[in-house]
């Protein structure tokens, strides 16, 4: 029974998500009553999270770690389904395609997620990896009139199942050299060196590797991510790029602290080259863009390599930083996609960079608000996005990454580039056209309310959660 | 006929090689349906690794895990073949070199 206690945030969306599909069946008008009844069961076990921050240990004989930064992990996916479900509601409203599944199908991406960051055996992570994608995959095709959203669907679907077979076949050689599934375990027989097949563990790693890096959107597995995020529905996008990424790299955490011990660290080597490829290709592949979802998407991958120096340097302070980024990254790029859906006309109508030109006079609000966004994925002081890099530039240094670092530098400048130039066109552009009425923002307006409220306070007061990071990993 | 008379190489050589012969399929054909088939002969590869693993380390876990691998690729093809349905309602094909409406 006390194991159901610890684990209390887990267990609730798990099973409240199921019951949802059935509140679905069962109301009788589409949209208000699964809407209230996701909302509460997301800031329920939001709730619920509380007590389970101040334990470290596990669960359930060993399956499940509770606490730490599984804890954190849960918050930072419960209020990105939050975020996700406020701005949900006028954006399938407006599509014509209010049917409830939608928060359903968000309930249960969001469930997955949690399962990944509680995972203590590699089983776990396989399922909530699975239970995630599922979910995505539906997700991205939500608009099952619209051609792009399809499309976007089956490539999805299509190379995110041939990862699948990378990720689980890598675990099936990790399974085969170690003996166990469990990561203490693991971690014991690696140290130990107590491996059946000692190549295999090589092979099975790198495996593994590929299957998280195509789920995370890391290069060279990140071709399916632009033409994903931009044709899936652009809150769906929203919430795949942000919360789905930080869930797919925090299925590494345990997985990289199980395998490789600290003193051989090789693997650092090819995460580094990895990492440093992933934000140059997504930076200068976003400059050339005309689309602001695509721009946005190239832009998610370079975020992918920030978040991986974290993993590169491998010590207390990088994962401090991962944890932070995540947090950030989540707020500022879940802001600046709900703006490009409320600017966004029906059938993917007014998604050019130019349609955003004379914004600040239109709507100089939503102007305003798009800027700080920019300005923080830009990393510019004071707002989160800067601390976040900085954090994780800093615990690459540390560990002896010093041309990591550089490159990453390099990288963030090019990305000045894109990003204020986007600011540039909403504030010194005239529109050609100033007929144009944007739609309300609604309930999208929380949205962009809390994701703002966050991406300064993150800024103001990084230490807030720089502490409480720091202190997961001692 | 028990594991002890085949080496468990065997058992190795040719899960690798099934899984192989998926990639090659994934990667070379062109019809939404067929790439799924070679997705599900790379996921039975892993069944028949983690079999021969458990039989070789006399652990259930593995055995286990076949069963999740089998769950998760049933719901794999419900999703999967349901967006290929759609696909086919919106374009009429199921090939997916001519599914490219978005390019860069």
């Amino acid at each position: 029974m006390n194991d159901f206690i610890l684990a209390a945030p887990l267990v609730a969306m798990s099973f409240l998500s199921v019951i949802c599909i059935v509140v679905d069946a069962l109301s009788p008008k589409p949209g208000k009553i699964p809407f209230m009844f996701a909302g509460f069961s997301l800031l329920g076990a939001l709730l619920l999270t509380i007590p389970t921050f101040w334990y470290h240990g596990t669960a359930f004989q060993n399956m499940i770690t509770v606490g730490g930064y599984s804890a954190f992990f849960d918050v930072l996916f419960l209020i990105g389904g939050l975020l996700t479900l406020f701005a949900g509601r006028p954006y399938i409203a407006r599509e014509h395609f209010d049917h409830d599944e939608f928060y359903s199908l968000i309930m249960f991406s969001v469930a997955g997620m949690m399962v990944i960051g509680h995972s203590n055996n590699l089983l776990i992570s396989f399922i909530g990896i699975e239970i995630m994608s599922v979910s995505f995959y539906v997700l991205s095709g939500y608009l099952r009139k619209s051609i792009r959203s399809i499309e976007s669907a089956l490539k999805y679907f299509l190379l995110g199942s041939f990862a699948t077979g990378f990720l689980v076949f890598g675990i099936a050689l990790l399974y085969g050299a170690t003996g166990t599934l469990e990561f203490p375990a693991m971690h014991a027989a690696v140290v130990a060196d107590k491996l059946n097949f000692p190549n295999l563990l090589t092979v099975g790693i790198a495996l593994v590797l590929i299957g998280l890096s195509f789920k995370a959107a890391a290069f060279p597995f990140h071709q399916w991510a632009p033409d994903v995020y931009e044709g899936a529905p652009t809150v769906v996008t929203a919430f795949m790029s942000t919360a789905g990424k930080a869930a797919s790299l925090s299925a590494l955490i345990p997985v990289i602290a199980a395998v490789v011990p600290q003193t051989n660290w090789k693997v650092g080597m090819v995460l580094a080259v990895i990492s440093a490829a992933t934000m140059l290709v997504g930076n200068i592949s976003a400059v050339v863009q005309s689309n602001i979802k695509r721009m946005l998407a190239y832009s998610s991958v370079a975020h992918a390599g920030y978040l991986m120096m974290g993993f590169v340097a491998n010590n207390p302070n990088g994962m401090t930083g991962v944890l932070f980024y995540s947090a950030a990254y989540l707020f500022m790029q879940i802001g600046a996609f709900v703006i490009v859906s409320l600017i966004e006309k029906e059938n993917d109508g007014n998604l050019q960079l130019a349609d955003y030109a004379g914004l600040s006079k239109r709507n100089p609000v939503l102007a305003a608000l798009m800027a700080l966004f920019m300005f923080s994925l830009a990393g510019i002081p004071p707002m989160a996005g800067f601390f976040g890099k900085y954090y994780l530039f800093i615990a690459a240094v540390e560990a002896g990454y010093t041309w990591l670092t550089i490159v990453a530098v390099i990288s963030s400048m090019i990305s000045v580039y894109f990003y204020i130039g986007l600011v540039v066109t909403m504030y010194f552009k005239d529109s050609t056209d100033t007929t144009e009425q944007d739609s309300k923002p609604g309930l999208a307006g929380v949205t962009l309310a809390i994701s703002c409220a966050f991406v300064i306070i993150l800024g103001l007061f990084p230490q807030l959660i720089e502490k409480l990071a720091h202190s997961f990993f001692m | 006929m028990n594991l002890q008379s085949v080496p468990i190489e065997w058992y190795l050589s040719l899960s690798a090689v099934l899984f192989t012969i998926g990639v090659i399929g994934v990667v070379t054909r062109r019809n939404a349906i067929i790439i799924f088939m070679s997705i599900e002969l790379m996921l039975n590869a892993v069944n028949l690794t983690f079999v021969s693993f458990a039989q070789f380390l006399g652990d259930s876990a593995g055995q286990m895990f076949v069963f999740f691998v089998m769950a998760v690729a049933a719901a794999e093809a419900a999703v999967g073949l349901a967006i290929v349905l759609a696909l086919f309602r919106n374009k009429q094909t199921v090939y997916v070199d001519q599914v490219n409406v978005m390019k860069w």
